[in-house]
């Protein structure tokens, strides 16, 4: 499938410089701009249509309270994901 | 002026919007009591559609679009909006107008379905939604600024309030019609291919350009299916979408990155945010869900709310229970009493009566279900309990929306198999229908009082309701275990992709809640009513012919010979294995109908005389005192147990094998879920009698 532009960047959340991460991989309360996506294209373009695109900036609000599934703020509305698959979404914190 | 120049044609609207925008409202607010709600033919999703009067008086008619997220379709609800606005149901005429609707407080998301639709170039018309809330969330709208970007007349709406309800109107009433609205941009690689593909389409002008781009974005898989209907379309597609990919123009990101794009820009030109940009302060909604969705608080409050509604359900629901279940009887007696002594006498007093008042007294049980649902719905809260729940429902395959069908089905299966609805993918959707009858139903709470009292006549009431619950326990177990055998067998599928927008905190519009209330209950008046009113009508005659010849029989013998009484026999080998006799056999065939049908039944088996249904202490005696031909009692502790649990297991309500049917489309689905749930049922009532035997117990 699609190749990754910058396979060697591992997601550090520790580091305040991490060049990149993924979607699950903010912290709570974390920003990033989508870079794009490791999924299959029919769980892609809906995520797409919901304003999820590359270079939309999301915003990590909250788990669930039982860990999964997550509520992220994109385009100013909340929106509910698990974090298999905003773990194909690769973004840059902010 | 001559009449004829004065008449013009029925003006059609349409109303489309995202779920949440609060399109339902304006459609209420315009229709008034004038709309009806039914079914669009072969398909389970609502069609709602009213009349209302233009500014003029003119009649026009205003069809309520299922909401959708985008016309790239990804359930049948958004597939019916897509459908009708390109014109292709036979059944609903294409729409003269449409009102897209767009929440104010979520601006770009909502232009995103607004920019497919100006796509059509229909007549459009925006209804800006919430505009309070936006302006109170800090974003400043400039409507003629907004109109001049979009190309479409933009109204200010508060439909909650009315707001705005006139100036829509007059919109609606307006000669001619706004000109249909300019296209949105698109990438010039995907213009060329769009309107190349849109040429070989067997419709033309916008709505071809329109299912071009459709048909440009859709993914592999989509296309495939659409392949065996239509495989010319489909190949020139795929060669246009390979075309784009050779030029590196990725064709669904490509649209739907202008798109985001071309909204940002109107946006920016139109709103206005009054505090900067990160600085942004907490809505009273976030502040809401920091403690409705919080680790602790999340759960106080949610286990509040379903104690709550449940507590209403079972308690205040009572008090209009009991007049029914007065009035019932007091109709049945008036009946025998005032019509000469004749079988329909006996079919109406007897049969009829009885048969449908055992439906609506669960009535207000529904009634209050429905309202709580429509209030957890229309205040956003619906939502976050599927994002609270969603974890345990995905550890069965099952999607967080698959959560509230199953409560409902608490209460009464019909309305949580009619709840499944919201579930979007099919095999979820099936697998929620078919786990929804194993959680306990009010129906069988009597059956399960009357079974505690005859096991454990001085238990306290402590004992009572561990027993109950057990029995609660029992069928969620079931419902878990099954949902997940189905998830990996016969419905295998992944588990779906969780894609759940929770809307802003609302308060509630009264009007709404209690009409979607009233509409729900009537569905299940009508679906359920019908077929119990037939269904009393078999059951009195299995229960009443052949009829004895000898007047003198005892009503306990003339039903041992009726029908009903031969098919108690003719099972009895089937269920000998689980202790139970013939006599219980009645009761079981009773049951099918409705499962609290067995008290009323084994009261008569057993000629008990008075009402059974009120006072269950002399049945109970009968029942206790009742033995076998070889003088052991009939009702062992292990006979009890095993019939409470073959009612928690078995599918015993002809309502819901209708409604079942209706919502799936095929009596496949209802025959299997008979066969499996008698299965498991006996199956289970099995183990319990032997294992408990083997155990020593009586």
């Amino acid at each position: 499938m699609t190749a990754p532009e910058n396979p060697a960047a591992p997601a550090n959340l520790a580091s305040p410089a991490a060049p990149a991460t993924t979607l699950s991989g903010l912290p709570v309360g974390g920003k990033g701009r989508i870079t794009g996506f490791d999924l299959p294209p029919a769980q892609r373009g809906r995520l797409f249509e919901m304003g999820l695109t590359v270079g939309a900036q999301v915003e990590l609000v909250r788990f669930a309270p039982l860990g999964d599934p997550i509520d992220i703020k994109v385009r100013g509305y909340h929106l509910s994901l698990r974090k298999r698959e905003a773990a194909g979404i690769r973004v840059s914190p902010l | 002026m001559s009449t004829a120049t004065v008449a013009q044609t029925l003006r059609h609207v349409a109303i489309a919007g995202n779920p949440n925008c609060g399109k339902s409202t304006i459609f209420n607010a315009l229709t008034g009591l004038r709309q009806k709600v039914g079914n669009y033919p072969g398909v389970t999703v609502e069609r709602k559609v009213g009349r209302f009067f233009g500014s003029h008086g003119e009649p026009m008619t205003l069809l309520d679009l299922p909401g959708s997220y985008s016309l790239q379709v990804r359930s049948p609800d958004e597939a019916v909006s897509r459908d009708v606005l390109l014109g292709r149901r036979a059944d609903t005429p294409r729409p003269d107008v449409v009102v897209a609707v767009v929440d104010a407080s979520n601006l770009e998301r909502n232009l995103y379905l607004v920019a497919q639709l100006l796509d059509l170039r229909l007549p459009t018309i925006l209804a800006l939604n919430m505009a309070d809330l936006a302006e109170a969330n800090g974003t400043m709208i400039d409507v003629n600024r907004l109109s001049a970007e979009l190309g479409v007349p933009v109204i200010p709406m508060v439909a909650s309030k009315g707001t705005g309800l006139v100036e829509l109107r007059q919109a609606l009433s307006r000669q001619p019609l706004p000109e249909p609205p300019p296209r949105p941009p698109v990438p010039p690689a995907l213009e060329r291919e769009a309107l190349a593909l849109a040429g070989r389409l067997a419709v033309t002008g916008d709505v071809a350009f329109a299912e071009a781009l459709l048909l440009l974005t859709l993914h592999d898989d989509a296309l495939n299916d659409l392949a065996e209907r239509d495989g010319e379309t489909v190949r020139a597609a795929l060669a246009a979408q390979a075309r784009l990919r050779e030029e590196g123009v990725e064709p669904l990101s490509a649209l739907v990155e202008s798109r985001y794009e071309w909204i940002h820009e109107v946006c920016s030109r139109a709103a206005r945010k009054s505090v900067a940009e990160g600085g942004e302060g907490l809505t009273v909604s976030d502040r809401l869900d920091r403690i409705l969705t919080h680790r602790v608080w999340g759960w106080v409050a949610f286990l509040g709310a379903m104690a709550l509604m449940f507590f209403c359900i079972f308690s205040i629901a009572q008090v209009p229970m009991d007049w029914i279940d007065g009035g019932t009887q007091w109709l049945g007696g008036w009946v025998a009493d005032h019509l000469p002594e004749s079988n329909l006498r006996s079919l109406i007093a007897t049969g009829v009566i009885p048969g449908v008042g055992g439906v609506v007294i669960f009535l207000p049980q529904i009634l209050i279900l429905f309202f709580f649902l429509g209030l957890l719905d229309d205040t956003g809260y619906m939502a976050r309990a599927a994002f609270m729940m969603d974890r345990v429902m995905s550890s069965v395959g099952l999607h967080g929306k698959s959560f509230i069908p199953l409560l409902s089905s608490f209460a009464c299966a019909i309305p949580g198999i009619m709840a499944a609805r919201t579930v979007e993918n099919r095999k979820d959707r099936l697998v929620t229908i078919l786990v929804a009858p194993l959680m306990s139903c009010s129906a069988r709470l009597p059956v399960y009082t009357l079974m505690i009292a005859v096991l454990l006549p001085a238990a306290s009431a402590f004992t009572q309701a561990g027993i109950m619950l057990s029995m609660y326990m029992i069928g969620i177990v079931a419902a878990c275990g099954m949902a997940w055998l189905f998830k990996k067998t016969l419905l295998k599928s992944e588990t779906p992709m969780l894609l759940l927008e929770l809307p802003p905190y609302r308060l509630p519009v009264l009007r709404t809640v209690l009409r979607r209330m009233v509409e729900r209950s009537g569905l299940f008046l009508k679906r359920a009513g019908t077929i119990i009113f037939a269904l009393s009508i078999l059951l009195w005659a299995l229960a009443t012919y052949p009829k004895p010849s000898n007047p003198e029989t005892s009503k306990a013998d003339a039903i041992s010979q009726s029908f009903a009484g031969r098919m108690g026999h003719f099972i009895e080998p089937a269920i000998r294995p689980l202790g139970y006799d013939w006599k219980i056999g009645i009761g079981l065939v009773g049951s099918f109908a409705a499962r609290e049908v067995f008290i009323g039944t084994m009261g008569i088996v057993y000629n008990v005389a008075g009402d059974v249904d009120d006072n269950t202490v002399p049945l109970r005696d009968t029942m206790r005192a009742e033995l076998h031909p070889d003088g052991t009692p009939v009702y062992t502790p292990l006979v009890c147990v095993s019939l409470m649990i073959f009612y928690v297991l078995a599918m015993q309500c002809i309502s819901t094998v209708a409604v079942v049917r209706r919502e799936t489309n095929s009596w496949r689905w209802p025959l299997f879920q008979i066969a499996y749930m008698t299965g498991l049922a006996w199956a289970a009532a099995f183990l319990v009698f032997h294992v408990g035997h083997l155990l020593g117990f009586q």
